[in-house]
């Protein structure tokens, strides 16, 4: 089974549950940090690095000689990735989606497949034998989702050769990135504060996967901390709570420190592994909320 | 390299008339009043096509501005990739022309008050 | 015209709550909440609109049912995944396409729809702190940096409408798109951060992120007391990167009380931690003056 574990708002510890629900997981897992802008699974998961590899999107590149400026490739564009200006045709290769189609209306076979580096795609494996695969966006590339689906890719690979079930830590926000994160998932847990930003993004996050038809629980992080609108809009909504992670000062620094927070205590251990145990009851249900 | 006259000036501009500010964005920006010097004559050129763009704004807006057979370009701050097309287009750019209306930026221009641009702004 | 942009690469380290503190202290200025993926500013600037609009960017294929003859040529096409057979027919998940024309162009029965994507809607607004320029991008959408780029002209024009020449952008999380584009004509981009492994690495790589635009950059590290080992790194590198230090706030649970009463921290009875913002945003206004 995959879980995806998704926040509308950013730092609400997204992170710091995909680690532990790692860390805890019964069944062989594996780890994906979806966040391919700003990765940092591997900060509490410590992996040993077995990999990298650089993921390229395929990009035109011109023949000058055999181009006739006749302005195809530009006129079909719509990311103004080529320009015909007079007589230059000029590439903007940063703009390019991979379409392919420009390759396509060439009548004169004068465009190829050159590439533009996305970032890199890493895989190691924990001390605890966790495979752990992050992306990692080359900094100044724009587009995140051409990364994340090559990552994807490369992960479901290995779940189905190792027969893992896998935990991916997603992007923040509900756009386009954590979309892609979190819509193969077999049950999306979304983590979230008890404060009124903590509430106002849980509810863009509902809204925005709810229509893809995945079970969602919810894991209130720093719970004590501000109000209890989260947990009444919860209630409102039939959203179920799995997990409340009390604030803490201890909580914090073990944070700050790099810790997996399922290892500070028994406590927090077995808060984790009744959350991973609901999960997998939601992921075989298969309840959703219309 | 103090501006001369040369035969086809752009300006970007709010507005379709010589009374309208300019408009110191370039790819989005709403239009360009096209003047040829000689003459005086001078027509607006919509950049709609331009702004509607999710990006290359500035490549789209400098195609506009090849197809209006402009030879200058007079805006307030132009962006690299943009700068890069005007560069391959030919176009001369007069950068940091903004607070002032397209008549007065025109009649500066003609003084030879601007100076060309060697490096988009940012 | 001067335009802060506050970033922090790491979500969550208070970029949002420190903005509407500035907010609050700024003279004069526009306020822009360029985090058009999840906003959270106008919670507490509490704007009232003024005029709105959608929001409309690129295009999304559309199959017509009718037409289709599921030859499937158009699934063969598509880069993005986006198409797929449905019983008989083909159909195009909008949320994957990317609207880049492939097989409205291919398709042999001229069967595929290209239209206008509406993305999202934007805002002019009135608030208690000036004027405030915000938007909200629909759910699954790509957030391109267009609407980012909307925004800041908007803001820019209201500012000059105004004679203003001080604009306040709270930035989004990361270092993608809407970051880049956020910072398309920006004075100073503040990186808020935190002293902990996720705070330190997601710093490196937005300050890398400025340093690649040439956008001059300061630091301010809030919860500074979580951790004294990450705060001398972070230190460390503000010093090798030669970015100034604005300041180092405490863990303090005043920002969330005053998120929970819909205040700016630096509002309601002064608070220790209210005045060091108050300082601190002294700091950054020296910087923003300073050429």
């Amino acid at each position: 089974m995959i879980v995806a574990v998704a926040s509308g708002k950013g730092g609400t510890g997204k992170t710091t549950v995909s680690a532990s629900l790692a860390s805890v997981w019964k069944r062989p897992v594996m780890a994906v940090d979806m966040d391919v802008e700003e990765p940092n699974l591997h900060l509490f998961l410590r992996p040993t690095w077995a990999s990298a590899e650089s993921v390229h999107l395929a990009v035109p590149l011109l023949d000058e000689d055999r181009c006739r400026l006749c302005g195809a490739c530009a006129d079909f564009c719509q990311f103004k990735a080529i320009s015909l200006l007079g007589k230059h045709l000029m590439l903007f290769p940063e703009m390019c989606h991979g379409c392919g189609g420009c390759l396509s209306v060439c009548p004169e076979g004068a465009l190829r497949r050159g590439q533009r580096e996305l970032g890199t795609v890493e895989v190691g494996i924990t001390g605890e034998a966790i495979p752990c695969l992050t992306g990692r966006l080359r900094v100044g590339e724009a587009m995140s989702p051409p990364l994340m689906r090559t990552l994807l890719g490369k992960a479901w690979a290995q779940k189905e050769l190792e027969a893992r079930d896998m935990v991916i830590d997603a992007p923040p926000g509900v756009s386009c990135p954590a979309m892609t994160a979190v819509r193969g998932a077999d049950v999306i847990l979304l983590v979230t504060e008890p404060t009124p930003f903590g509430l106002h993004d849980l509810r863009l996050a509902w809204k925005a996967f709810r229509p893809l038809g995945i079970p969602m629980g919810v894991v209130i992080n720093r719970a004590g901390l501000g109000d209890r609108n989260v947990q009444g809009f919860c209630e409102e909504n039939v959203l179920p709570v799995l997990a409340e992670i009390p604030f803490s000062r201890d909580v914090a620094e073990h944070y700050a420190r790099g810790g997996v927070l399922a290892r500070l205590d028994a406590g927090m251990k077995e808060r984790f592994e009744a959350l991973a145990e609901r999960l997998e009851r939601m992921a075989l249900e298969g309840v959703t909320h219309a | 390299m103090r501006s001369a006259p040369a035969s086809i000036l752009a300006v970007t501009s709010e507005g379709p008339t010589l009374a309208d500010q300019v408009d110191p964005r370039f790819g989005r920006a709403g239009g360009f009043v096209v003047m040829e010097l000689e003459t005086g004559a001078f027509r607006y050129v919509d950049n709609g096509s331009s702004q509607v763009l999710p990006q290359g704004a500035g490549i789209q807006a400098t195609e506009n501005l090849v197809k209006a057979g402009a030879q200058v370009l007079l805006t307030g701050q132009v962006g690299p990739k943009a700068w890069a097309a005007l560069e391959a287009a030919g176009l001369k750019v007069v950068q940091g022309v903004e607070d002032m209306t397209v008549a007065e930026a025109i009649q500066r221009f003609r003084a030879g008050e601007f100076a060309f641009s060697d490096a988009p702004a940012h | 015209m001067r335009e802060l942009v506050i970033l922090s690469g790491k979500g969550g380290t208070g970029k949002t709550s420190l903005a509407a503190a500035f907010a609050h202290l700024a003279q004069g200025k526009v306020l822009c909440d360029l985090d058009v993926d999840a906003p959270d500013l106008h919670l507490i600037a509490e704007p009232a609109v003024q005029r709105s609009g959608p929001f409309l960017s690129g295009h999304v294929a559309v199959i017509d049912p009718d037409l289709c003859k599921g030859c499937g040529a158009c699934e063969g096409l598509c880069a993005f995944g986006a198409i797929a057979k449905q019983e008989s027919i083909f159909t195009i998940d909008a949320s994957r396409c990317e609207g880049c024309k492939v097989c409205v162009n291919r398709c042999p029965e001229e069967a595929i729809d290209f239209q206008e994507r509406l993305c999202g809607s934007w805002y002019e607004s009135e608030t208690r702190f000036g004027p405030m320029v915000h938007a909200l991008l629909d759910p699954g959408q790509e957030n391109s940096g267009k609407l980012v780029t909307l925004l800041k002209a908007k803001a820019r024009e209201r500012a000059r409408q105004l004679g203003l020449d001080l604009i306040l952008s709270d930035g989004a999380p990361g270092i993608g798109c809407p970051v880049i584009s956020s910072l398309a004509q920006a004075t100073l981009a503040l990186l808020v951060t935190e002293p902990t492994p996720s705070g330190l690495h997601d710093l490196e790589r937005v300050e890398s992120l400025c340093r690649h635009f040439r956008m001059p950059t300061a630091v301010l590290i809030n919860k500074a007391d979580l951790n004294p080992d990450y705060l001398s790194a972070i230190r460390s590198l503000c010093s090798t990167q030669g970015m100034p230090l604005v300041g180092q706030l405490p863990h303090d649970p005043a920002v969330v009380e005053a998120m929970v009463r819909g205040e700016a921290v630096t509002e309601g009875p002064a608070t220790p931690f209210g005045d060091e913002v108050r300082h601190v945003w002294g700091s950054i206004l020296h910087l923003l003056d300073t050429p």
